[in-house]
């Protein structure tokens, strides 16, 4: 039998990227999906965001698996879209188990350039959103009685600095600090929080001018070689980048009975970075 | 400037022309009472001059009387005692136009800016289930993103002084490890920890340095009143002042309750001073040992 059948799990951005890989790997372990995207724009982020169909896409091949899926729009900043759509979720799937809280985003200035409202919108995703998530989805897996999981994707950057991101780096510390004091307040529960650290993975979030530009600071127009150079430097090991299904790995582990007494740890899916 | 001959015949009257921060000025917030007021009147002593900031107000989800206008009075005039100036003005940490407004009027009387200590904060308390989202998204703007919005509007300042500086954050031992029911100021607290590293990395350039302190339980009002005293005694009806300090105790290695503004003053004094000159990125805690528990 699959490691997660017969278990429900709730994923957050999970049009495309890192969201998307989990809910497939999820489902390939015999979980069923809530996947939860806002499907649209937000104004600060300087790069495309995900559309409804990367969401269908994400349901098409959990359902190619044989899983079954709930797919909703919402927006992480939003209590009541959250509640609602995870609610008739839980309602359809009958019980909750797991939370991916991966939703997030990325923008960029030096601290003291940083637009307001771009400070304002990535703490409200980056942060706020994976509590408000927390505080919908956990008393669904309260309520169940059966114990639980909740991963959250915090970033190498939860741990260690990056230039003309201050924003990203407080959201992603806060929540180390989330899933700490989750972990001791739901432990009672035989609920485990647990973080994962990547390094940068290769979505769609990585792979735009805008991070190009944040690693090659004296490239006019940085190239995608020359990214993967500047990307590979802050990694140990000789790759330029970790790919989405290795982050999913590591979901999995802790998602499954072998991390049973794991618990308000931080896993580093990171080529090494925080060993430097 | 006509500040010239006031400024130099303060200097010449105070006693403490030659302190350690002879002729600099501090940016600091929540200056009104407790640590920011301690921390205000200790880098005066060393001869500093103030710009002090606080909300004076009460906030919604804030269960314990916040600073007042009178109280922000009390720390102008005991900085006035010794004989540093001083710029005071009501401000609000979650209105970056106010900030800004504030440090103009103070850099325009005191000449410059060397020294910020983004000390406004605030403590509320609830578990996930009862914790509202008024009192988490309070807790993330005043904490975290009033920190953010602190360094905004000073940042420009020290730069432009071209001297270099010193930012000290008010984080906390929470801004390092973890303690249930407080899930918001803990992830506030460990963002500015982030917050702090980042602009470490930022500003070095500029020769400013940025640090954070990290303080366990300061004997202020924000610790002293029933909010603390039953997220520290949970089982207790009504905690009383004895009951929490034995729990507060409890939670370092020294054999103290709690420690004293003065003690964060010392730490943020030294920070700011030519003495931490090369320290850079640093988390001092001041803590009475509770990281190592």
């Amino acid at each position: 039998m699959p490691a997660l059948a017969g278990k429900v799990a709730l994923i957050t951005g999970a049009a495309r990227g890192q969201g998307r890989s989990h809910a497939v790997r999820l489902a390939a372990e015999g979980a069923d999906i809530i996947a939860i995207d806002i499907c649209a724009q937000i104004e600060s982020v300087p790069y495309p965001l995900a559309r409804p169909a990367d969401l269908e896409q994400t349901a098409a091949e959990v359902r190619a698996l044989g899983g079954r899926i709930v797919t909703a729009h919402a927006d992480v900043r939003s209590q009541a879209e959250l509640r609602a759509a995870v609610d008739a979720a839980v309602g359809e799937l009958g019980r909750l188990d797991i939370v991916c809280a991966n939703a997030g985003i990325h923008s960029s200035a030096p601290a003291h350039e940083l637009p307001e409202q771009a400070w304002q919108d990535l703490i409200d995703v980056n942060l706020t959103g994976v509590w408000l998530t927390c505080k919908v989805a956990v008393p669904h897996i309260i309520a169940g009685g059966r114990g639980g999981v909740v991963i959250v994707t915090a970033s190498v950057a939860g741990h260690k600095p990056y230039a003309t991101i201050s924003h990203y780096v407080a959201a992603k510390h806060g929540l180390i600090g989330l899933t700490k004091t989750l972990a001791q307040e739901l432990a009672p529960h035989g609920i485990r929080v647990n973080a994962i650290s990547p390094t940068q993975v290769d979505t769609d979030m990585i792979q735009n001018d805008m991070i190009y530009r944040q690693f090659v600071p004296d490239a006019e127009r940085p190239t995608r070689e020359q990214f993967a150079e500047a990307s590979q430097a802050t990694n140990l090991l000789p790759v330029p980048w970790v790919e989405p299904s290795d982050v999913s790995d590591a979901v999995a582990f802790l998602a499954g009975d072998g991390a049973r007494f794991i618990t308000g740890a931080s896993l580093p899916v990171d080529a090494g970075v925080l060993a430097k | 400037m006509s500040t010239s001959t006031t400024s130099a015949s303060t200097a010449s009257a105070s006693p403490s022309g030659a302190g350690r921060l002879a002729g600099k000025v501090a940016f600091i917030t929540g200056a009104a009472r407790g640590q920011g007021r301690s921390h205000a009147l200790r880098l005066a002593r060393e001869g500093a001059d103030i710009i002090a900031i606080d909300l004076c107000g009460p906030l919604p989800t804030v269960g314990y009387p916040l600073g007042t206008p009178e109280d922000l009075a009390m720390t102008v005039d005991l900085v006035e005692e010794l004989d540093r100036r001083i710029v005071a003005v009501p401000a609000d940490v979650r209105d970056l136009a106010s900030l800004e407004q504030a440090l103009a009027v103070g850099v325009a009387e005191l000449g410059r800016l060397d020294i910020v200590c983004a000390n406004a904060g605030i403590l509320s308390s609830g578990s996930l289930a009862d914790l509202t989202e008024e009192a988490w998204r309070e807790m993330i703007d005043i904490n975290l993103s009033g920190v953010w919005r602190t360094c905004r509007a000073a940042i420009p300042h020290l730069i432009a002084g071209g001297r270099g500086g010193s930012i000290v954050l008010t984080s906390s031992v929470a801004g390092l490890k973890s303690y249930p029911n407080i899930a918001h100021y803990v992830s506030a607290k460990h963002g500015v920890t982030g917050l702090m590293r980042t602009l470490a990395v930022e500003l070095a350039p500029h020769r400013i340095r940025v640090n954070s302190v990290h303080p366990t339980q300061v004997d202020t009002d924000m610790i002293q009143n029933d909010v603390m005293y039953r997220l520290f005694c949970p089982d207790s009806e009504n905690p009383t002042k004895e009951e929490f300090a034995a729990a507060s105790r409890a939670t370092g290695l020294l054999p103290v309750d709690w420690v004293e503004a003065i003690d964060v003053s010392n730490a943020v004094l030294f920070l700011a001073s030519e003495d931490a000159r090369y320290i850079t990125g640093t988390a001092l805690a001041i803590d009475a040992g509770a990281l190592m528990i």
